[in-house]
């Protein structure tokens, strides 16, 4: 099976889908010629044409709007937002538009589009190319919002997301476009090549939305997480000497709940973990539904680990994202008291 | 404290507020037939002057005149006036309803009904419409049953978007006519969208959206006209400036430095500013528009010189902030009457004929709305079934809806 990192991985999923269904186009800013910022659309314009794979005025608003209008015209567009911190001129788009128009016309018209955008710290973006907004999005009904970790989810969530008559935004951790990243910065850069989930098959499979996965299986505790934070939770995980179940999510909304509470009805410990700012985040939301379903098979206090309420900070990028030492603190805290 | 006393600083008011004498004395308005009809294809940089004059066809004296005259068969016109006396005497009737609670709100176009009347007829069936929320003319147009339409704004059991959505804020897919919104102008640049879908297959049909003037100043507003641009997308992109945004006048907008036709030269695309009161000149310039966009020419935006002749909504009392006698002094006159006087001119109608059609569609319109009555209102009768609020907010219902559904007991 050929490997491929995480932007080989957007790109062949684009591929697969454009060589399959003539509906779907692919557009944003610097997509076309270029390739994109991060190249996940390379080489896709001159395979499929200037018609199918093209650039856009800047106007993200813009962009949804046209992407929302082609897929009521019988096409399934997929759209890139440059960085995800450049997506609030689309917000209206996507909330009142996208998320609502099978909704509010009674079935009758829906937007089968896909927004793809990058988001997350770890590359010295500064406050404006670092946010991690999903947590603005999982609070909206009508739109699915995915963060795969790896390149082998990704590119079966972008083709479950492509193939989607709903619209879903597919957050993608820029930090692990080119190998999996443990946390520490000053570590040597890991390669998809030497990890399991860089193998990735060249033509079409699909992963569910809506399922989450399993990444390591443990008795004593539940990490909740989603995106760049699996992997600093695993390697938290191998670090702490306890027996630590890790679970990514992988589609925040529709929620697996079940495959949650499950594990930790059973671990009876959890942490939650994202890089997102805490308050209000989507792990307020995991909490909440945790204890819903486990409350009485707690153990200790839920922990959450998250990014500092505040703006993502240039020069202090490693002390806002909540690397390893946070996460191992809120392991103890949750096995020790 | 700060003495607001800054003589450079223009906060704009309308010519008239409540008490003072309308008069509309020095508005611009070339007379009917002025107006040259370029060629379709014509180049937009040969254009600017169609910004700022305004096309009109039916002068003072009720004739058709000059190159813009559409040449409408009497057929043709009587359909118009019909359809435009359908759609003020559904206002009325559901204005009226809605005063007695029989539904939640209402929106009249009084005084527009030439706009939607006149583009639909101008547009093929084809066509997507992407409205915003005072063009029922279109629906009443493209033949909707009225019927459909009471259901819907009575929020009954037989609404086709089951009790989701505001009164007139329709979806009518049958007809190509878009879901509205209520968030101002989000559905122009999505009319682009479909219209470069269009192209994009290789077929014929076009789009058209509308906005008022209020909302150009919309970021929606500028989406569309670049992207239309920047595409060459096939849709008429077409401006209702009835001069009022609820209490608001045009020159919030920014009316008072430039034409809104002329918002179209600054993207590189015609910008024609119409009489929208002028049945005729509306069909005219919406047809040359159609043509152009099925030729490969692109976009074109319209101006619509109008007057919102009722109130914002059944929500604001336009004596508050205007003249109540603005209307009469509109010095454009009324669409209906002016359809109607030219009809007579031409011998191909009469006080009688107009008289008896007023009886006819008021007869109409008070049975279908006692049919929809018996299919249920806000407050009473039947409903969509409750359990259908949890359907359609994805393709499929997910768990977490399922529940919520279960917990309500529904």
């Amino acid at each position: 099976m050929p490997k491929m990192n995480m932007v080989q991985a957007i790109n062949s999923a684009q591929d697969v889908m454009l060589e399959k269904d003539s509906s779907v186009v692919v557009f944003g800013e610097d997509v076309g010629y270029f390739g994109g910022v991060f190249n996940c659309t390379e080489g896709l314009q001159k395979k499929y044409g200037i018609q199918r794979v093209f650039d856009t005025p800047i106007a993200e608003g813009g962009i949804i709007a046209l992407a929302i209008g082609m897929g009521v015209n019988e096409m399934r567009p997929v759209t890139e937002i440059q960085f995800s911190d450049y997506i609030y001129p689309a917000f209206d788009q996507i909330v009142s538009e996208a998320a609502r128009l099978r909704y509010r016309s009674g079935g009758e018209y829906w937007a089968p589009i896909t927004i793809r955008t990058p988001c997350g710290g770890g590359i010295r973006g500064g406050q404006t190319h670092s946010q991690s907004p999903e947590g603005i999005f999982t609070h909206v009904s009508g739109i699915k919002t995915i963060m795969p970790s790896n390149p082998y989810d990704a590119k079966g969530l972008l083709i479950s997301a492509i193939e989607d008559d709903d619209p879903t935004i597919f957050f993608e951790p820029k930090r692990l476009y080119n190998g999996p990243f443990y946390g520490d910065p000053k570590a040597q850069a890991q390669s998809w090549d030497n990890h399991a989930k860089g193998d990735v098959p060249e033509g079409h499979y699909t992963i569910p939305i809506g399922k989450a996965e399993t990444m390591r299986a443990g008795n004593d505790l539940t990490i909740v997480t989603y995106g760049t934070m699996v992997h600093v939770s695993l390697a938290a995980a191998e670090l702490s000497g306890y027996d630590v179940e890790v679970i990514d999510l992988r589609t925040l909304t529709p929620l697996d709940i079940d495959h949650i509470a499950s594990s930790v009805c059973r671990t009876g410990r959890c942490v939650v973990v994202h890089e997102a700012t805490k308050t209000g985040g989507f792990g307020a939301e995991i909490l909440s539904q945790i204890q819903e379903s486990c409350f009485w098979k707690l153990e200790s206090p839920i922990q959450r680990v998250a990014g500092w309420d505040i703006p993502y900070p240039h020069a202090f990028e490693w002390e806002y994202f909540p690397g390893q030492e946070r996460v191992l603190d809120a392991i103890k805290k949750v096995m020790e008291g | 404290m700060v003495p607001s006393s800054g003589k450079n600083l223009n906060v704009p008011a309308p010519r008239h507020r409540p008490g003072e004498e309308p008069e509309f004395d020095d508005l611009d308005i070339p007379n009917a037939g002025a107006v040259a009809r370029p060629d379709i294809l014509t180049d937009p940089k040969e254009m600017f002057t169609y910004a700022n004059t305004m096309i009109r066809v039916l002068n003072m004296k009720n004739k058709a005149v000059g190159e813009w005259d559409p040449k409408l068969s009497p057929d043709e016109m009587r359909k118009g006036l019909t359809d435009m006396l359908t759609t003020r005497i559904y206002d009325d009737r559901m204005q009226n309803m809605q005063r007695v609670g029989k539904m939640s709100f209402y929106m009249k176009s009084r005084g527009e009904e030439a706009v939607a009347v006149a583009q639909a007829m101008a547009l093929d069936k084809k066509d997507m419409l992407f409205p915003s929320y005072r063009q029922q003319g279109l629906l009443i147009s493209r033949g909707r049953d009225l019927l459909d339409m009471m259901n819907h704004c009575l929020s009954n059991s037989r609404d086709n978007c089951k009790g989701r959505q505001l009164p007139i804020m329709y979806t009518w897919k049958e007809g190509n006519f878009f879901s509205i919104s209520g968030n101002l102008g989000t559905q122009f640049c999505q009319a682009v969208g479909w219209a470069v879908a269009s192209a994009y297959k290789g077929e014929d049909a076009i789009a058209a959206t509308w906005v008022g003037e209020g909302t150009t100043a919309e970021s929606d507003f500028h989406h569309g006209m670049t992207f239309a641009a920047v595409y060459n997308a096939p849709v008429l992109l077409n401006v209702v400036n009835n001069q009022w945004a609820i209490s608001s006048f045009q020159g919030f907008a920014g009316g008072e430095r430039a034409t809104f036709a002329s918002r179209g030269i600054g993207y590189g695309m015609p910008g024609l500013r119409v009489d929208g009161n002028d049945f005729l000149a509306v069909y005219a310039a919406t047809k040359w528009a159609a043509e152009r966009a099925r030729s490969g020419g692109g976009p074109t935006m319209i101006e619509h010189f109008t007057y919102r002749a009722g109130g914002h909504s059944t929500s604001d009392d336009p004596a508050k902030y205007r003249p109540e006698d603005e209307p009469e002094a509109w010095p454009l006159g009324d669409p209906v009457e002016r359809l109607k006087n030219h009809l007579i001119e031409i011998g191909e109608w009469s006080d009688e004929r107009h008289d008896q059609a007023i009886k006819d569609i008021t007869a109409m319109v008070t049975k279908k709305y006692k049919e929809a009555e018996s299919y249920g209102t806000l407050n009473s009768g039947a409903r969509p079934e409750v359990s259908s609020m949890f359907e359609d907010v994805f393709k499929e219902m997910p768990d977490n809806l399922r529940r919520q559904r279960q917990q309500l007991g529904v």
